[in-house]
């Protein structure tokens, strides 16, 4: 069974590639995004393919699946409506699939599975990432801020820690927020007496 | 009591002005709903968070839900549409290059001469292997519909004489940009867009190829609850009373400032402001001109769904080959319209509510009163184009004749 990928993120299809191949799911086209979607699908013939939900190019594949002869019709998402939850579970993960009519749902709902496991990883990797990333920014903001009420105030790190937490405490802010706008006046006055 | 949660899809357009409007200025709430507004930029994407349920509602190409009720192109889906968004509002814009080619001056010309002159080009395009391309923004939209019947109309037959070709509206100036297209049919902000950006020209408003063409409407998901009744006419009252604000003239600055914000169309608030106030800047750098109803949102009961429109696109819909001709597509398509929940929902408001559901489209050269239950109803003038009237009582005659009718 051929299977086309097409995703607006080469990381995401790479991790679902390599998914579907350690599920011995080898025939496998990464579709390059840059040129002629259309003309490259025609010349793969796939019979599913996997495109993130959001993909920008999705109106004009369903438009080419449409007229295509070459994919012998494609239906939208799933094959029929009695798998809905599986469809649903799909779009919730961001993941749509066009498969050939008549292809046995059985053949299908394997790689649909496969394909949402590897987004919702994907998805948390992301998530994961966004959150060290803001994680290294707080305490990068945390660590001006105290060297600049150290200078300022003529503090030691605990106390000048202690100053910040307690004025986030009383303001209802996170110790990052109060740090960035300490950080921030800095900026814009640190030259003045 | 807290506010029943909503979720509706929608698209960066300017026609999506009442569900954000509903939302920012309260009309939602004062009807106990927290509408939330879900962006995508693919009527794929719209349709799919509707049809499983990441959305109640959605803002959506009047002909897209109907063939996702009728299962046109995949599993029928029970959908409703209750409440027309706005009529019209959408403009066909070619290259600089075959604008040029056309001679365009600064004014929207008459629809006929300008297509003679688009004949001769396409021709001569066909002869030197190059057919000309004209983007649509998804197969199943009044846009495409709209341009093949201006087409067919002057003697270019669509996918024979030109093609057409599938763009959505956020990529709509850079596929004009790079010449993948030579024209296309859009909604606002994306053809004043394409001509501020000088990679455009704005040719002809769809409202000079039928002056009241049904446009985006409210799709609801059907699972027949009566809790989703109840607050689909709660939504339907405050839509309705964001469109009264909506063209009130002394709003329109305040709402073009709301649209513009990057959680809804992202774009300039001048270029919007310029939709609103049907003032076109047909070309890069020159002064909008003024073309009266090129967007209408809300006078004449306009946003309610007449049968008969929905059975008009079918009957385009089936003429392209895109839907079965037959009796029993037009009764399908006609349900799909539902001006029963729009009378029930705002009964008892200050609404014009029609008498009829369905009437002869495109008959009005002047306007004319109609019957209503509420309110006292005038429909302005409707005409297509070539003066050929729709009526619903006789849509396979209608159809029959179109597709027999030979070309120019």
């Amino acid at each position: 069974m051929r299977i086309a990928i097409i995703d607006t993120s080469t990381t995401r299809a790479a991790i679902i590639s390599d998914g579907l191949r350690e599920a011995g799911l080898t025939d496998l086209v990464i579709i390059d995004h840059a040129a002629g979607l259309a003309a490259q699908i025609e010349r793969a013939a796939p019979e599913v393919v996997l495109i993130n939900l959001e993909n920008p190019s999705r109106d004009m594949l369903e438009d080419f699946f449409a007229m295509s002869r070459a994919l012998a019709r494609p239906i939208a998402m799933f094959v029929d409506q009695s798998d809905a939850e599986s469809t649903s579970a799909a779009v919730d993960a961001g993941v749509s699939a066009y498969v050939v009519d008549g292809l046995a749902k059985q053949r299908i709902k394997p790689v649909l599975d496969l394909a949402i496991r590897r987004f919702q990883a994907f998805s948390r990797l992301q998530a994961e990432l966004a959150e060290a990333r803001t994680a290294l920014a707080d305490r990068q903001a945390i660590d001006r801020a105290k060297a600049i009420l150290m200078k300022r105030k003529g503090l030691d790190e605990p106390a000048a820690y202690a100053l910040l937490r307690n004025h986030a405490m009383r303001s209802n802010r996170r110790i990052a927020e109060v740090a960035e706008a300490i950080v921030t006046s800095e900026a814009l006055m640190g030259d003045m007496p | 009591m807290s506010n029943t949660l909503m979720r509706i899809g929608f698209l960066p357009l300017v026609d999506a002005a009442l569900p954000i409007l509903a939302r920012e200025l309260g009309f939602a709430e004062d009807e106990g709903l927290d509408l939330q507004l879900v962006r995508d930029i693919t009527w794929a994407a719209v349709r799919d968070r509707l049809m499983y349920g990441q959305t109640d509602a959605a803002h959506m190409v009047a002909p897209l839900a109907i063939a996702t009720a009728l299962g046109c192109d995949r599993p029928a889906m029970p959908l409703a549409v209750p409440f027309v968004l706005g009529l019209n509002g959408n403009a066909l814009t070619v290259s600089t290059a075959l604008a040029e080619a056309l001679m365009l001056d600064n004014t929207l010309g008459d629809p006929f001469e300008i297509g003679a002159r688009l004949k001769l080009e396409a021709e001569r395009r066909v002869a030197i292997g190059k057919p000309l391309r004209f983007g649509v923004v998804h197969r199943y939209s009044s846009h495409n519909y709209m341009l093949r019947y201006w087409l067919a109309g002057i003697g270019i037959q669509p996918d024979v004489d030109v093609e057409i070709t599938v763009t959505s509206p956020p990529f709509a100036a850079d596929a004009l940009a790079c010449g993948d297209v030579d024209g296309i049919c859009v909604g606002e902000p994306w053809n004043s867009i394409a001509v501020d950006r000088g990679v455009g020209r704005i040719m002809l408003a769809t409202a000079q190829i039928w002056r009241r063409g049904v446009e985006k409407v409210l799709a609801v998901r059907l699972d027949g609850r009566q809790a989703d009744t109840d607050a689909t006419e709660r939504l339907v009252r405050a839509l309705h009373r964001a469109a009264a604000h909506f063209v009130e003239p002394g709003n329109t600055e305040a709402n073009a400032a709301i649209l513009s914000r990057s959680e809804y169309l992202d774009a300039p608030r001048e270029t919007i402001l310029r939709a609103t106030t049907d003032r076109i800047r047909l070309t890069q750098g020159a002064d909008a001109i003024h073309y009266p109803d090129f967007m209408f949102q809300h006078r004449e009961a306009a946003n309610f769904p007449w049968r008969s429109q929905a059975m008009w696109l079918y009957s385009q819909m089936a003429r392209w080959g895109h839907a079965e001709a037959s009796e029993v597509g037009f009764a399908g398509a006609a349900q799909v319209f539902r001006p029963d929940i729009y009378r029930s929902a705002l009964a008892g408001t200050d609404a014009i509510l029609p008498g009829a559901s369905a009437k002869v489209e495109g008959a009005n050269s002047v306007p004319r009163g109609a019957s209503s239950q509420t309110g006292r109803l005038i429909l302005g003038e409707d005409q297509f184009f070539d003066r050929v009237q729709f009526d619903p009582d006789r849509a396979m005659d209608y159809l029959e004749h179109q597709r027999t009718k030979p070309m120019i």
